[in-house]
Order: C-alpha cells, then sequence, then structure tokens
C-alpha cells in the first residue's frame, strides 16, 4: 500500500489512526517522501487536505466510517462542494463479507458513500491493490472525492504477513 | 474593546503578502480593507473550519505567512484544531480569534462559556506564544512584531458583538464564490491554472 502511494506522489497523510488502518500508519511514519498530519478529530481531516490541495500539495486522508460520519459536513462543504479532488482511506470497521456485521459503523457505510454520490473501492487484501490507482484516477478525472474502504480482513492479513 | 472594523484595519497594516483564511462577522470587515483579494478565502460553507484550512495551507507552503481569522463561537465546534495545530507547529500561522462571546448570524445569543480565554488555551496546547488584547493601540503597536515571531501564534481580540450584522457574509452566494475564490487562491500560490471545474458550484 505505502508503494501505491509513494507512486501516486502522496505528499501528506491526514489522519486519524483507526483499527482497520493502523499499519498503514505505522509504516508511514516511516516513509521520508510523505509527512503524516495526525488531527485531533475527523472533521478537521478533510479542511486540512483541502487547504494542502490549495498551496499544490497531493494529500489524502486516512479515517475510520464512525469518523467520515462525525465529518460529515466538512464533506459536504469542503471536498463535494468545491470540487476537491480527494482520495479518502476509510477503516471499515466492522465490515464482514462472510455474513452480516451487528456494528452499524459498518452497515451504514456503503449507504452513507452511495447519499453523498461518493464513488468508492473496497480493499480486502492485497490482491485488491490494483483498486488504489483507479481511486486517484477517478478522483483526479471528476474533481470529487473518492473512497478506499479498507476491510478488517486487510489489515489481519498485513499482520499475518508481517509475522 | 474593540470593533471589527479596526482591528481588520491594523491587521490588514501589518498582513505583508500573507494568505488569509477568514470566517463569519470578521470575513464582511476584512474584505473591506484587504488590497489582497486573490490571497483572502472566506470559509462560509464548513463552519468552523477555518483554523483547519489554514494549517493545511501553512503546511503546503511553509515560506509564506497565513493569517487565520477565526471567532469564538467557531474555535468552540473545532477546538481539537487548537491541539492539532500545536502538534504540527508549522511556523508561518498566525491565528487569530475575535472573541465577542456570543453567535453573532444568529441574534447574539452567548456562546456556552463566554469566559474562555483563547490565549491561555492555545499556550497551553503548546502555541509558540499567545497574547490578548482589548484596546486597538496595544494591538497595533504589537502586531509587527508577533507576526515576525515564529508561530504558530494564537493573537485573541475582544472585540464589540455585533448581533445580526447586516451583510454578514454568510449565505448561499458566498459558498458559491468559495470554489472560485480556492481555485484562484491555487493559482496565486502554484502558478498553475489546473484545478478543473467540480462540485455544484462550478
Amino acid at each position: 500500500m505505502v508503494a501505491q502511494l509513494v507512486q501516486q506522489g502522496v505528499s501528506h497523510y491526514v489522519t486519524l489512526p483507526d483499527s482497520e488502518t493502523a499499519h498503514m500508519y505505522d509504516a508511514l511514519m516511516a516513509e521520508p517522501s510523505i509527512t503524516v498530519v495526525p488531527v485531533a478529530r475527523e472533521g478537521e481531516a478533510i479542511p486540512v487536505a483541502a487547504g494542502l490541495f490549495i498551496a499544490g500539495q497531493n494529500p489524502i486522508i486516512s479515517i475510520q466510517n464512525a469518523g467520515l460520519y462525525e465529518a460529515g459536513d466538512a464533506l459536504r462543504g469542503l471536498a463535494l462542494g468545491i470540487g476537491l479532488p480527494l482520495v479518502m482511506f476509510i477503516g471499515y470497521r466492522g465490515h464482514n463479507r462472510k455474513g452480516d456485521t451487528p456494528d452499524s459503523a459498518a452497515t451504514f457505510l456503503e449507504p452513507y458513500l452511495h447519499m453523498w454520490r461518493v464513488d468508492y473501492f473496497v480493499v480486502e487484501s492485497n490482491d485488491d491493490l490494483d483498486r488504489v490507482p483507479l481511486a486517484f484516477e477517478r478522483a483526479a478525472k471528476t474533481n470529487q472525492p473518492v473512497a478506499v474502504a479498507i476491510g478488517t480482513e486487510y489489515a489481519k492479513a498485513d499482520e499475518a504477513g508481517a509475522e | 474593546m474593540i470593533t471589527y472594523a479596526d482591528a481588520c484595519r491594523v491587521l490588514n497594516d501589518s498582513r505583508g503578502e500573507a494568505v488569509s483564511v477568514t470566517t463569519m462577522t470578521q470575513t464582511k470587515y476584512w474584505n473591506r480593507v484587504s488590497e489582497q483579494p486573490d490571497l483572502d478565502v472566506g470559509i462560509a460553507n464548513a463552519m468552523s473550519k477555518a483554523s483547519s484550512v489554514a494549517l493545511g495551507v501553512a503546511l503546503g507552503d511553509p515560506d509564506r505567512p497565513v493569517l487565520c481569522l477565526d471567532s469564538d463561537g467557531s474555535l468552540l465546534m473545532n477546538f481539537g484544531s487548537l491541539a492539532t495545530i500545536a502538534g504540527m507547529a508549522p511556523k508561518n500561522l498566525y491565528h487569530v480569534v475575535f472573541n465577542n462571546g456570543i453567535y453573532s448570524i444568529t441574534g447574539g445569543q452567548p456562546v456556552p462559556a463566554p469566559g474562555v480565554e483563547y490565549a491561555k488555551v492555545a499556550e497551553a496546547c503548546g502555541y509558540a506564544s499567545a497574547h490578548r488584547f482589548d484596546d486597538i493601540e496595544s494591538l497595533d503597536s504589537a502586531l509587527p512584531e508577533i507576526l515576525s515571531s515564529p508561530g504558530p501564534v494564537l493573537i485573541e481580540i475582544i472585540v464589540k458583538g455585533e448581533p445580526q450584522a447586516e451583510g454578514v457574509d454568510q449565505t448561499w452566494e458566498s459558498n458559491a464564490q468559495l470554489p472560485k475564490q480556492l481555485r484562484a487562491l491555487r493559482k496565486r500560490l502554484t502558478g498553475n491554472d489546473d484545478w478543473g471545474p467540480g462540485g455544484p458550484y462550478i
């Protein structure tokens, strides 16, 4: 994943860490070409990224699905409303492709993205990494935010690989 | 107590080539005195997020000063941004908080805690320095030195409240202007006119 982000020329990773993407945070802290910008609340992430983009940088954000709900007004006003080409990594907390989940954070994610008309891709393993450049391409082409939902399975597979 | 008009006038006098990110009532007064509208952005369409946008611009263009004209009600809605800014410690960010203790645009209701001292909170969060002014002479004489000191700096200005101030820049027309302002600012900062249309307004 980090190699994909470097290849896309990402300059800043604006994030509030979550369980699904914590492995990316650790890896990106060690990547010298990308500056990690930790925020105190998810609603700050999109405005910070908008400011970075205005200044000529190439940021992405990474927050959990529950945090994306908190960030709704920023998504409306400073991403969709201004036509911001922004790739948003979203931790898909509670997602379980093998059955129902009792976690409403997962239940509402895809309907929520549909409601905002945000295009998205789901990444559940390294086999899905070819979807990441598609997300950057879509964001640049449409001048709109595009989500990459990171499934819990991806984090678990990454941990297994590290062992 | 200081008026919005006086505060914006002296801030503009010491502005130099700073980007300005404004919100709420002060946007109206800032627009009257600013002589560099292509360096100005009024954040009307994402309530409370001026400080976060300013942080992004400051990190993205570290050689240019960034002046954020925030307000107490807005900052209370995005209070965590004080810690975020302190954590990233941009030396070029000057965070001005217009403190009138009320929500002007909805008729002047008090904010939840009108006595909050924002300079003290910023200092506790880890800003490089923080200052509080309630008379225009002190603000005017101190600004040149403050704006040449390393950030992040918070400048709290006690202003006279103006409930339901006429012409507050908080309408759908101003929202429609925002995408154009942001594109103009990106063009000014980067020299590239490469951000095409997108979204409902442009």
